[in-house]
């Protein structure tokens, strides 16, 4: 009993930071119909970021403080925000009337460029580097359960966010209009709602979020490298698509499944190898039986 | 003295909407090749025409929806050539467009706060809803309604209650008809004009239906293929040979 709560422990966390990741996905595709393949990208940015901030914040605020870690979450955050925006002005609003396809291959195109760009001993090089503990850890037993501060930092600032940001699109009037863009362009600009603006709010609410994803992962990562965000990127992306690829509920959803199959996959004797086989083969079943995806409607306008 | 409210507002002088010589292209095709109108204050004017005459384009076009090739589009005295469709809702001129578009993942009542996206003083907004409440009162009773669940007569009441959300002092209505029961048309043609009789509000309108739009509006144009074929007093083109033959089904 006690093993099988663990494993739920440690998949929620596992599939909260898919969760977090899946919903810039989702997003993204809600305004612009498109993938951002970029978007994994953000999240490894976001952890160098957190990696370049750490020592600074250590010399302000001493060594794994609270005060430390909370600044340089909110500035990798911002950081990433600001990038996902310069992305979207840079390559994928020049395109916006242009073929869905152009604007995928120039997505992908964007992520090679970071991944590899990243990679010249210039910028970060190839090479690991070992992430800097952020705040004090420490493991609670309960049970026979352990907890440590990291999954407990994972979940709490996952239900916050995720919290933070229902509010947002559901209650505020920019989120109103994040929905009626995702709807129709032309209705929202209609409204005079300068959609341009909300676009580039969208990418830099799903990269912020992006960034807060890539630390968690960083954390619980021995190392991270130009590369990290490929694996959890492709598996937050299959978790969007899970839980129906522009609906937000779904994709945190989909992440937490994604994140849950994985862990119990892994801890099944034996077969722990074939742990993304297992995940994967159950996530193709899904879509199977409902191919929009478990919160997904199959219709033209999603929000 | 009581204004006369079953007469339309005399036009004034200086059009409140004026486009001259407006050209767009879909690629190779000219869907509009120098379309010139005026519309007066306080005036219902009329757009009639066949399917792809380019009457939805010519409304897209002042909305900044498409961009002209040529030509200008002067609304109250300022060229609208070149500002986006979010700074010309701005200015007071509001577009409902063809097919309704509300937003259907939305409720109606954030679809009508949608049409008033652009106002900060919440007592207009508070004004703008009585006001759509009264015109419509059937919005009243959907407010917590998703959008996508309304009749298209409902839907229609909605695009157009959106639409005066942001304090329109020109309304273009596109093919208010469309999908519509018969019931509903002659409803909604109603209040349109009252909305114009009431408020003073300019329309445009495109109407597939010659003879309610000829009704409603006091001067029309008729284009075809991209061009104005012929205009003037509805009155007038109402026993027009050619438009009878060609528009109002022969009678």
């Amino acid at each position: 009993m006690s093993e099988f709560l663990q494993q739920v422990v440690n998949g929620l966390a596992l599939g909260s930071i898919y969760a977090l990741i899946a919903i810039g996905y989702t997003m993204v595709y809600g305004v612009l119909r498109f993938i951002n393949f970029a978007h994994s990208d953000i999240l490894m940015l976001g952890a160098f970021a957190a990696f370049f901030l750490a020592p600074k914040a250590q010399a302000i605020f001493g060594a794994e403080s609270v005060l430390g870690a909370i600044s340089v979450i909110l500035l990798s955050a911002l950081i990433c925000a600001a990038i996902g925006m310069l992305i979207e002005y840079l390559a994928y609003r020049p395109l916006r009337d242009r073929p869905k396809l152009t604007v995928l291959i120039t997505a992908i195109g964007v992520s090679l460029l970071i991944e590899f760009g990243c990679q010249h001993p210039a910028v970060f090089g190839p090479n690991p580097k070992a992430f800097p503990k952020l705040f004090p850890a420490a493991d609670y037993h309960l049970q026979g359960l352990t907890i440590s501060t990291n999954d407990m930092v994972v979940l709490g600032s996952t239900l916050v966010l995720l919290g933070a940001l229902w509010f947002m699109v559901q209650r505020t009037k920019v989120g109103a209009a994040m929905r009626a863009v995702a709807f129709n362009h032309h209705a929202a600009a209609l409204m005079g709602i300068n959609v341009s603006r909300i676009i580039s709010l969208t990418f830099a609410v799903g990269s912020a979020l992006a960034a807060v994803a890539g630390i968690l992962y960083a954390l619980k990562a021995p190392a991270i490298e130009p590369l990290m965000g490929i694996q959890p990127g492709l598996r937050a992306f299959i978790a969007a698509v899970v839980g129906g690829i522009g609906n937000l509920p779904g994709a945190a959803l989909g992440g937490l499944l994604l994140g849950a199959l994985e862990t119990f996959a892994g801890g099944i004797p034996g077969v722990s190898n074939y742990r993304d086989g297992i995940a994967f083969a159950i996530l193709i079943l899904i879509l199977l039986f409902r191919p929009a995806g478990l919160l997904g409607k199959l219709q033209h306008e999603k929000v | 003295m009581q204004p006369d409210l079953s007469q339309p507002p005399q036009p004034s002088s200086e059009p409140l909407l004026q486009v001259q010589e407006l050209k767009v292209n879909y690629g190779a095709i000219n869907a509009l090749d120098g379309v010139s109108l005026k519309v007066a204050a306080g005036q219902i004017v009329s757009l009639i025409g066949a399917n792809g005459a380019g009457k939805t384009t010519l409304l897209r076009a002042i909305s900044a929806l498409h961009k002209p090739r040529s030509g200008s589009i002067a609304y109250a005295g300022r060229s609208l050539v070149g500002l986006p469709p979010h700074a010309i809702v701005r200015n007071g001129l509001c577009h409902v467009p063809e097919g309704r578009m509300v937003f259907a993942n939305l409720t109606v009542l954030e679809n009508l706060r949608m049409g008033a996206y652009l106002q900060t003083d919440h007592s207009v907004v508070e004004r703008e809803m009585d006001y759509v409440f009264t015109t419509f009162p059937r919005l009243k009773e959907r407010l917590r309604q998703s959008a996508g669940t309304l009749s298209g007569g409902e839907q229609q009441m909605l695009a157009i209650g959106r639409a005066l959300m942001g304090s329109p002092k020109c309304l273009m209505l596109d093919e208010p008809s469309l999908g519509i029961a018969p019931l509903l048309i002659k409803a909604i043609f109603e209040k349109i004009v009252q909305i114009n009789r009431e408020h003073g509000i300019t329309i445009l309108l495109v109407e597939q239906n010659a003879n309610l739009a000829l009704e409603a509006a006091s001067y029309a144009y008729v284009l075809e293929t991209g061009r104005v074929k012929l205009e003037g007093p509805s009155a007038q083109l109402r026993h027009d040979p050619e438009v009878k033959a060609a528009y109002l089904g022969g009678r």
